[in-house]
C-alpha cells in the first residue's frame, strides 16, 4: 500500500470512492448467487450464468481499483484510531484486495482444469489457464468455497467495523468513504 | 454528548468485545450508546442472515444439488471416482460432418458445413460401475462438439424417445421408491406402485417408451435429446427444438428372452468390435415443434407430423477405456451450449446441470478406481 496520505484530504477521491461501492455491490451480489445456486436445482443455470462473467468483471475492477488507489492520495485515519488499529485496517484491507483478485482466478482456474467452456454470453469464452485435471479442479472447487466464505466473513468484518466506528464511536470513518461529498468544516 | 463519546472511544478503541466487556461498569452504559451498538451487531447478524437465507440453510427439506447426488448415492452405492449415475461407460471419438442444413434454424457454428471432432462416452444408467450389461437397461450417449472458435455443445442423450419423469421432484421420488430396501435388499414395489398412482404422467411415458423395442446394441439405438431448447438464428428468430441421432446401422431387435447369461460387458464388447470394424455413423436430426408444443414436459412427445431436419453425420470411429481417455473427466452437462441455442422452460434442465455438476465435483477429488471396459477389453 502507497503511504500517499494527504493530510488536508477528509474523504478519498471521487474515483476510489466510485470503485469502491461499484465493488461492493459486485461482490455481495456474487457472493448472494454463488451461496444461492449451489443450494438451487431451479435456479442454477440461470446464476452460474451470471456468477460467471460477474466474477470476471471483479476481477478486472478490483485491478483497476488496485492501479487507481496506489495512483490517489489518501485522507488521513481519524485521530481515534490507534496505530495498532491503523495496521489491522490496512492489512485486512490488503486482505480484501488479496481475496478479491484471488477468487476470481481460482474460479476461472477451477472452470480450465474441469475443462469446462469459460462461456461469459453467448459466443463470447475465456482461454483455459491451467490444464484439464479433475484433482486440481477438486482442489481449486473447495478452496474457491472456503476464500468465499473467508471473504464474507471479511467482509462482515469491515461492515461491522465501520459501522462501529461511525455510528457507535461517531469519529466520521464513513464519511471518508461515503458515496456523496462530504464538506470539510 | 459527540464529544463525551469521541473520548470514549479514544479510550475504549480496542474493539468491540472490550467496550462490551466493560460497557456495564463503564459511561458506555449510556442507553443511546449501547442502542447503537446493538444495532451494530443486528445490522453484521442481519447480513449473515440473509446469505444464510440464500443458501437455503434455514430449509433443509428443500430438494438441492447436493440431496439429489446423496439419493444417486444411496441408491448405487459410491464407487470411488465414478458417476454418480451412468457409472458404467466407454469413452468414443471421432467427428461431426456438418452438412450446412441447419444454419437456418440456428446460427451455432456447429451447424456450419464442416468438419467437428467428437468426443463421446456410451453408458449404461445406474449408479453401479461394474453392473452387468442387461438388453433393457437404458442406455446413455454424451457428446462433446469442440467448435472451431473455442466454444462448445454438450449433449446428454439416453435411448428413450420420451423421458419418464417431467420434474426434479418425480425423478427425486422415483429414485427414493426404487431404492432397494434394507430388510429384502430389493425395492418395495409398494413404493413403486405409489410412485405411479400419483405420477400418471410417467405411466403414460412409460407406455410411449415400451412401444419402443430397444434394439439389439449400443451401435444400432437411437438417442434423443429428450428435453426441448431454443434455437437463434441469425436474425434472432427462435424456434423451439428436440434432437436425436438416427442410428446408420440397421436395426435388429434385443434379445430379451434367450436363456444363456451373456458376458457381463457384453453391450460394450459388441460396441468396441462394431467400431472397429468400421465407423459407426448416426444422423443428428433437429425437430422443429410448433406454437402449443410443450416445452416444459420431457414425458410428452411432440406429433409425429413435425418438421425434421437432418443437420449432419456423426461418425464414431475410435474407442477408448475410460482410464486412459479424458472422456471419464468430461460432464457432460447438457446445458454447456454454443451460441445460438439456449435452454427451454423445462425445469429438467437446470435440474440436471446442477446435479451433474455436483456429482463431476464430488467424482473428481476421489481415487479413481478400474473401469469395467478396462484397456485390455478394448483392445481383445
Amino acid at each position: 500500500m502507497n503511504m500517499n496520505v494527504a493530510t488536508g484530504q477528509r474523504q478519498f477521491t471521487a474515483l476510489m470512492r466510485l470503485f469502491h461501492w461499484l465493488t461492493a455491490a459486485l461482490v455481495l451480489t456474487i457472493l448472494g448467487i454463488g451461496v444461492a445456486m449451489v443450494a438451487s436445482l431451479a435456479d442454477y443455470h440461470r446464476l452460474v450464468a451470471i456468477h460467471r462473467p460477474l466474477g470476471i468483471l471483479i476481477l478486472i475492477v478490483v485491478v483497476i481499483r488496485f492501479v487507481n488507489r496506489h495512483n490517489s492520495k489518501l485522507p488521513p485515519f481519524p485521530a481515534t484510531m490507534s496505530p495498532r488499529e491503523r495496521s489491522v485496517a490496512s492489512a485486512s484491507e490488503l486482505f480484501l484486495y488479496a481475496l478479491l483478485v484471488v477468487q476470481p482466478l481460482v474460479g476461472w482456474g477451477m472452470l480450465s482444469a474441469a475443462s469446462y467452456p469459460i462461456t461469459l454470453t453467448g459466443s463470447i469464452h475465456l482461454f483455459p489457464i491451467l490444464p484439464h485435471n479433475v484433482m486440481l479442479y477438486a482442489v481449486l472447487r473447495r478452496a474457491h468455497t472456503v476464500l468465499a466464505y473467508l471473504l464474507f466473513l471479511t467482509f462482515l468484518a469491515h461492515f461491522g467495523a465501520v459501522l462501529f466506528h461511525s455510528w457507535v464511536m461517531r469519529d466520521g470513518t464513513f464519511s471518508r468513504m461515503a458515496p456523496w461529498k462530504v464538506r470539510a468544516h | 454528548m459527540r464529544q463525551k463519546l469521541r473520548l470514549i472511544g479514544n479510550a475504549r478503541i480496542h474493539g468491540a468485545v472490550a467496550i462490551l466487556v466493560s460497557s456495564g461498569a463503564s459511561k458506555l452504559a449510556d442507553t443511546r450508546h449501547f442502542g447503537r451498538l446493538a444495532g451494530t451487531a443486528v445490522a453484521v447478524l442481519g447480513v449473515a442472515a440473509v446469505f444464510i437465507y440464500l443458501g437455503g440453510w434455514f430449509n433443509p427439506e428443500a430438494l438441492t444439488p447436493a440431496r439429489f447426488a446423496d439419493g444417486f448415492e444411496r441408491s448405487g452405492g459410491i464407487h470411488s471416482g465414478f458417476r454418480r449415475n451412468h457409472a458404467k461407460g466407454v469413452c468414443v471419438s471421432g467427428s461431426f460432418e456438418s452438412n450446412g442444413r441447419g444454419t437456418r434454424l440456428s446460427k451455432a457454428v456447429v451447424f456450419n458445413a464442416g468438419r467437428i471432432p467428437i468426443l463421446g462416452r456410451f453408458s449404461l444408467a445406474g449408479g453401479n460401475p461394474d453392473v452387468a450389461d442387461e438388453p433393457e437397461m437404458v442406455r446413455g450417449l454424451g457428446l462433446l462438439f469442440n467448435l472451431p472458435d473455442g466454444e462448445e455443445w454438450r449433449t446428454a442423450m439416453i435411448n428413450t424417445p420420451v423421458f419418464a419423469l417431467n420434474t426434479p421432484q418425480a425423478f427425486f421420488d422415483r429414485l427414493v421408491a426404487t431404492q432397494p430396501d434394507p430388510q429384502t435388499g430389493k425395492p418395495d414395489p409398494e413404493k413403486m406402485a405409489a410412485f405411479l398412482a400419483s405420477h400418471p404422467e410417467t405411466v403414460q411415458a412409460t407406455k410411449i417408451i415400451q412401444s419402443h423395442p430397444a434394439s439389439s446394441g449400443f451401435e444400432n439405438s437411437a438417442y434423443y435429446g429428450l428435453n426441448a431448447f431454443w434455437f437463434m438464428d441469425a436474425s434472432g428468430r427462435s424456434i423451439p427444438v428436440r434432437w436425436s441421432l438416427a442410428p446408420v446401422q440397421a436395426f435388429a431387435p434385443a434379445n430379451t428372452t434367450g436363456s444363456a447369461r451373456p458376458d457381463k460387458n457384453y453391450l460394450f464388447d459388441a460396441l468396441i468390435a462394431g467400431i472397429l470394424q468400421q465407423p459407426l455413423q448416426w444422423h443428428l436430426i433437429i425437430t422443429i415443434g410448433q406454437a402449443n408444443d410443450p416445452t416444459n414436459d420431457a414425458t410428452i412427445p411432440w406429433p409425429d407430423a413435425r418438421e425434421q431436419v437432418d443437420v449432419g453425420t456423426l461418425t464414431l470411429d475410435h474407442v477408448e477405456s475410460e482410464e486412459t481417455n479424458p472422456c471419464r473427466d468430461i460432464n457432460f452437462d447438457p446445458l454447456v451450449l454454443p451460441g445460438g441455442m439456449a435452454p427451454s422452460d423445462d425445469p429438467l434442465l437446470s435440474a440436471r446441470s446442477a446435479v451433474y455438476s455436483q456429482s463431476f465435483t464430488r467424482r473428481s477429488g476421489e481415487k479413481k478406481l478400474p473401469s469395467a471396459v478396462t484397456p485390455s477389453e478394448v483392445r481383445k
